[in-house]
């Protein structure tokens, strides 16, 4: 197995359970499920005991191995610099491994095949994916200066339709010239890849690259920070140039184009894992934010390098593994949240976005608080919500 | 063997014995000064070899450039009479050694020496230092500090090695190649304490600010005067090297920078302090750390301007507490042009 | 085994039970180099009830109970090493109450070290607690139940199971007590004047009760902390200038190191001292007088203080110390186990010498150090073995090493602390027969059927 010669360097020592500043808790498996097996240095010792033949493959062990949200909390925290960046290689590594042997958790296995099938996750008819744009202008890409990549659940997801719907609005009145792929957007293989599936996730990304050579796309602007990190790290090591931004830092550009508006409200801003510690970036969205006259930035105890995944990443979106039950990180998030005394919970992902609703409701606190992505609150305050 | 060219016929006949005179640490008349001096020239033991702070001033103050100072850490570490307590020494030496890892390596010139500073590295940027290569580690470390600890056998059993290191490994042995000293430690070294020792410089050091003001005056289309007063921190190293004083005044003026009217300042500069600690001289640190910030303060000058590492760690803390603005020269000169 | 699950899961609920081989496996060994043994369960409470509850269950099954805090004692304490269940305490991780004025903490016996530091610094930023070098996931409760000590033993009054305001436990035979004021008043502020029962908690490795909820000292917490590092050129000296540095009770934590790495250190062994103050006048002046205290020592040029740039600096201070977990890695191995010997200063000198033998005759790395204890009242003095995990030469070598020191230890007048099952038996072989039958007497009374950590201060 690719890594397999530092797994018996992690010495399970749990500096990767919490954050930096030690609020609490802070990797979404160990979160949900409380055993050791399931904290990152369990799994890298649980790895290598499979690997050694001290323990057998078996459901259990998928569940600990699929579990791992990819959201770098270890990555930051580990005290080990000779293994520390590679802490999530090492997951992907096993998923690897376990596609390889054939047998997949069902969810991952359902998951992966869907967009094998189908080229998203949600096995729907491709076509589907313009229906976000209903009601809206939004041209078809030819020459523009940006390709806008929806992503799958932007495309198919209501609230990441929602979300698509704002991004689009808040770069049209920014004055971004975009267009977008319709119904040839096929899934970006992010968390294709997260799963450990890179067979499939080569498939995907040789198909997107030819997609965006043959149309002359040079520049991208990515709804979702998942298709960011795949775009700007992954296609870009296969050979791949591609100029990506997230929407986040077009609007942290263009603000100044969209006139005028006040927003009276405390927000506070979750940081994506993918925008955050996968690709250092805690400023943009701060800087959207902190543009809108009004807005009072509250920050949750965890945030930035520390903030606490939504427990959507690295595949757990589509395979549920976190659940979402009173110690799953989305619900541990929102109380966070909650305690800032904020009246909206900002977020820069769909899959954060869809997550922390659910989970505001899981908690009852739809009338103390709301999920918005920035889009949505750039046109909330520039008046131009819907 | 490495060998002092010291001239006791020329402290003999010094009817001024500046050494001991000027010091800044060592109260004294001019007949004692006179016996001590001899005492030192004779190679026997003196009060100077333990009253020293290892501040180089004398090297300076000497009109002939007898190495007063060289003389006195030879001396001290013949008697074994340590300025700094032995396991300090001793460790400072195993922590300094050279690695034996330097290995040829294709670099591009100008050339540019960070000595064992590699956390300067960011201070080599920008269009002062387009198209330079840096080089750094104990393999090239110039091992003067080891003045302070009398410890003259060490640079001379090290230095020529790294001479030599240099050369054949970047330099491909050309001596007509130019190495820019980042430190003034390492342009000390190399123009001072190696022909004084008569180790062989395969190679022409260039003094960081020489580069610097050559670099400025190329870019002086680019240069916003800074219009501030700027207290410089003297390092003990330039008094190896005053000839390359003028620098400091040629890259303030080019910068628009007035270097404050220090009382210690040029000739009367105080250490600061940092050698002074490891010495376990802590009452004299402290107070020379003091008056330098007061004296910095007295002038006017909102930035400290310091070049070597060592005194910038030790006093930027306390600047910063008075509202000083700590900063290397490199970084003035950054600032100068927006970068 | 098979039937109690179902009731186990009944208790705690189901997600917090495991009988898989994946628990089983991670359960079954710690991070040092004791061998492993499958727990029949892992049991995950949530509140002393449900504690109590499996308690009850153990006991009409018989079937040993293994509390377990953050899991990082190292020595394998948390070893089920007659199997049954291990209860991991973490989900048990509330902060019930701080009180300010009077200066205590009242935590859950899952709660960590991190968790109630940053709960500290964000709600009472001028109180701290005394934190060990472990990793921030270290429990309060385990930590205490092992007589540890941490950055405040030095001046705060030395382990912290003696900053023990109160307790509840949960005993062997499931009833739960409240032991200290919170017994009596409402409040967790003092052990005395009642009989102090708390020691039936501290030190027994588990085999008395479990720790469910417990109060703690707090202590002011200046604003500046700076750090002075004295390099000596020999050990011998190190306990007169632990007596004399301790004796201006103007250093708030003392650690001794001995270390063969980095290169530059062999040979040289340093005192830390940490010094904290309010303004830089009180800063300079506790400076001044701990300087003042060796000078007759550093005037003689054989060792002084060494200069810290502020980038160093940042290595030493603050606790706790991510490069303490770092030495794991010396070998490339992902492995150490130390020996914690709490001694008087006045054997640091033998013990370094007998650490220096012992490391070369196993051919092992050996850094060694001590961490002071009140004003040098005594020490834990360390012997760390890293080992390399994936190298059964280095760590069966690292094994003999750990247990000839646990020996050594007894020779020299100290006595190896959190000592592995084979050090306690060393420990039971040196202690007066008394003593030994009333542990006995005791812990037949509270735990009669023996079930709680079988294997542990096995007195025979």
């Amino acid at each position: 197995m690719e890594y397999q010669e530092l797994l018996h360097r992690c010495f399970r020592c749990g500096w990767c359970k919490l954050p930096l500043n030690f609020v609490d808790i802070n990797c979404p498996a160990y979160m949900t499920y409380r055993f050791e097996s399931f904290s990152p240095g369990g799994r890298l010792w649980l790895i290598r005991a499979w690997l050694q033949g001290d323990v057998e493959m078996s459901d259990r062990f998928r569940e600990i191995i699929f579990s791992c949200a990819t959201c770098k909390n270890c990555v930051e925290a580990c005290a080990l610099p000779k293994i520390k960046d590679n802490l999530v290689d090492i997951v992907i590594a096993a998923r690897n491994e376990i596609v390889q042997t054939g047998k997949l958790p069902g969810p991952v296995r359902d998951y992966l095949m869907r967009v094998y099938d189908t080229g998203n996750p949600y096995g729907k008819p491709q076509a589907d994916r313009l229906r976000w744009t209903d009601g809206l202008d939004v041209p078809l890409y030819r020459d523009q200066e940006f390709l806008l990549f929806i992503g799958d659940v932007g495309a198919f997801d209501e609230s990441g339709m929602e979300m698509a719907r704002n991004v689009a609005k808040a770069l049209q009145l920014a004055g971004v010239s975009f267009g977008i792929m319709g119904e040839e957007e096929i899934s970006d293989g992010n968390d294709v890849y997260a799963l450990g599936e890179k067979d499939l996730f080569k498939h995907l990304a040789e198909r997107l690259m030819k997609g965006f050579g043959d149309r002359g796309v040079k520049k991208i602007i990515a709804l979702s920070p998942h298709s960011y990190n795949a775009f700007k790290n992954y296609y870009a090591a296969a050979g791949g140039k591609i100029d990506v931004l997230h929407f986040s830092h077009l609007l942290a550009l263009k603000l100044s184009n969209i006139n005028g508006g006040t927003l009276q409200a405390r927000v506070t801003f979750h940081d994506p894992c993918y925008l955050g510690r996968w690709n250092n970036d805690y400023n943009a969205c701060r800087s959207v934010l902190g543009g809108i006259r009004g807005i009072e930035l509250a920050e949750m105890e965890r945030n930035r390098a520390n903030s606490l995944c939504c427990g959507g990443g690295g595949g757990n979106f589509f395979t549920a593994m976190l659940g979402s039950g009173p110690d799953s990180p989305s619900r541990h998030r929102v109380r966070e949240a909650l305690d800032t005394g904020a009246d909206i919970l900002a977020v820069a992902c769909p899959i954060c976005r869809k997550m922390l609703e659910d989970a505001v409701k899981d908690e009852s606190a739809e009338d103390s608080i709301r999920v918005r992505d920035i889009a949505g609150i750039v046109l909330e305050a520039a008046g131009a919500w819907h | 063997m490495e060998i002092l060219n010291f001239k006791p016929e020329l402290c003999a006949a010094c009817a001024t014995v500046d050494c001991l005179m000027k010091c800044q640490y060592i109260d004294i008349d001019l007949e004692h000064a006179r016996e001590e001096s001899l005492r030192i020239s004779r190679g026997e033991d003196s009060e100077v070899l333990r009253k020293c702070v290892t501040c180089y001033a004398c090297e300076e103050y000497c009109p002939f450039g007898n190495h007063p100072f060289y003389r006195i850490v030879d001396l001290q570490e013949q008697l074994d009479l340590l300025p700094a307590p032995r396991p300090l020494a001793e460790s400072q030496v195993r922590m300094m050694a050279p690695r034996g890892t330097i290995s040829k390596k294709p670099v591009s010139f100008p050339l540019v020496d960070l000595c064992a500073f590699p956390m300067l590295k960011g201070g080599i940027r920008g269009s002062l230092f387009s198209g330079v290569s840096v080089i750094d580690g104990m393999d090239i470390f110039c091992n003067l500090m080891f003045l302070h600890f009398a410890r003259s056998s060490v640079i001379r059993e090290r230095l020529p090695q790294i001479t030599k290191s240099i050369s054949s490994c970047y330099l491909e042995e050309d001596a007509t190649r130019e190495v820019i000293c980042y430190h003034d430690e390492c342009y000390g070294t190399y123009t001072s304490w190696a022909p004084a020792y008569g180790v062989d410089v395969p190679f022409r050091p260039v003094h960081l600010f020489q580069y610097l003001h050559e670099r400025l005056l190329h870019l002086k289309d680019k240069i916003k005067p800074l219009n501030l007063t700027v207290a410089y921190q003297r390092p003990c190293s330039a008094r190896l090297i005053p000839e390359m004083e003028h620098y400091v005044d040629d890259i303030f003026s080019l910068i628009g920078v007035k270097r404050a009217e220090r009382r210690y300042d040029r000739g009367s500069a105080l250490c600061c302090g940092g050698v002074m600690e490891a010495q376990q001289r802590f009452e004299l640190a402290a107070e020379n750390q003091e008056k330098n910030i007061a004296d910095m303060k007295q002038c006017g000058a909102t930035h400290a301007v310091f070049n070597c590492p060592f005194c910038f760690y030790t006093l930027m803390g306390k600047t910063m507490k008075e509202g000083i603005t700590p900063v290397l020269m490199v970084d003035l000169c950054h600032m100068a042009l927006g970068e | 085994m098979e039937g109690i699950l179902k009731e186990l899961e009944d208790i705690v609920g189901r997600r917090y039970v495991s009988a898989s081989p994946e628990e089983k496996y991670i359960y079954s060994r710690d991070q040092g180099l004791q061998e492993p043994h499958d727990p029949d369960a892992v049991v995950l409470p949530g509140s002393t009830e449900e504690v109590q509850a499996v308690i009850r269950l153990a006991n009409r099954e018989r079937v040993p109970v293994v509390p377990m805090g953050g899991g990082l004692v190292l020595s394998g304490l948390t070893i089920p090493q007659k199997g049954g269940i291990v209860l991991d305490m973490k989900r048990m991780n509330r902060i019930i109450e701080v009180n300010e004025t009077s200066r205590y903490a009242v935590v859950e016996g899952g709660v960590s070290q991190g968790v109630l530091k940053a709960y500290l610094e964000r709600r009472h930023p001028g109180l701290k607690h005394s934190l060990p070098d472990a990793p921030p996931v270290a429990t309060i409760a385990g930590n205490v139940a092992i007589h540890g000590s941490g950055h405040l033993s030095q001046s705060e009054g030395g382990f912290h199971s003696e900053m023990v305001t109160g307790l509840e436990a949960v005993l062997p035979t499931g009833e739960a007590v409240r032991l200290g004021s919170c017994s009596t008043v409402p409040g967790w502020f003092s052990r005395a004047p009642l009989p102090d029962l708390a020691g039936l908690f501290l030190g027994w490795n588990g085999t008395t009760g479990i720790i469910t909820k417990i109060g703690i000292k707090l202590f002011p917490k200046p604003k500046m902390e700076d750090i002075l590092v004295y390099m000596t050129g020999s050990v011998d000296i190190l306990p007169d200038l632990i007596y004399r540095i301790t004796g201006t009770e103007m250093a708030e934590d003392m650690v001794a190191a001995i270390s063969p790495k980095p290169d530059w250190l062999r040979g040289f062994p340093i005192l830390l001292i940490t010094v904290t103050a309010n303004s830089e006048e009180e800063m300079a002046m506790k400076v001044g007088i701990i300087r003042e205290s060796v000078r007759h020592y550093y005037q003689t040029m054989e060792s002084g203080f060494m200069p810290v740039p502020p980038y160093m600096k940042s290595q030493f201070l603050g606790a706790p110390l991510k490069d303490l977990s770092k030495f794991a890695d010396v070998m490339k191995g992902g492995g150490f186990e130390y020996v914690g010997s709490i001694m008087p200063v006045e054997k640091l000198p033998g013990a370094c010498s007998a650490g220096l033998d012992i490391a070369e005759k196993h051919r092992v790395t050996c850094s060694m150090g001590a961490r002071v204890i009140g004003r040098g009242h005594c020490m834990m003095f360390f012997n760390a073995y890293a080992f390399n995990r994936a190298d059964e030469d280095n760590m069966a070598r690292s094994a003999l090493a750990l247990e000839e020191t646990n020996r050594a230890t007894l020779e020299l007048g100290g006595i190896p602390w959190k000592a592995e099952a084979p050090g306690q038996q060393d420990i039971l072989r040196k202690m007066e027969p008394g003593t030994i039958q009333l542990m006995n007497r005791i812990r037949s009374l509270l735990d009669p059927n023996g079930i709680m950590n079988p294997g542990n201060w096995e007195a025979r």
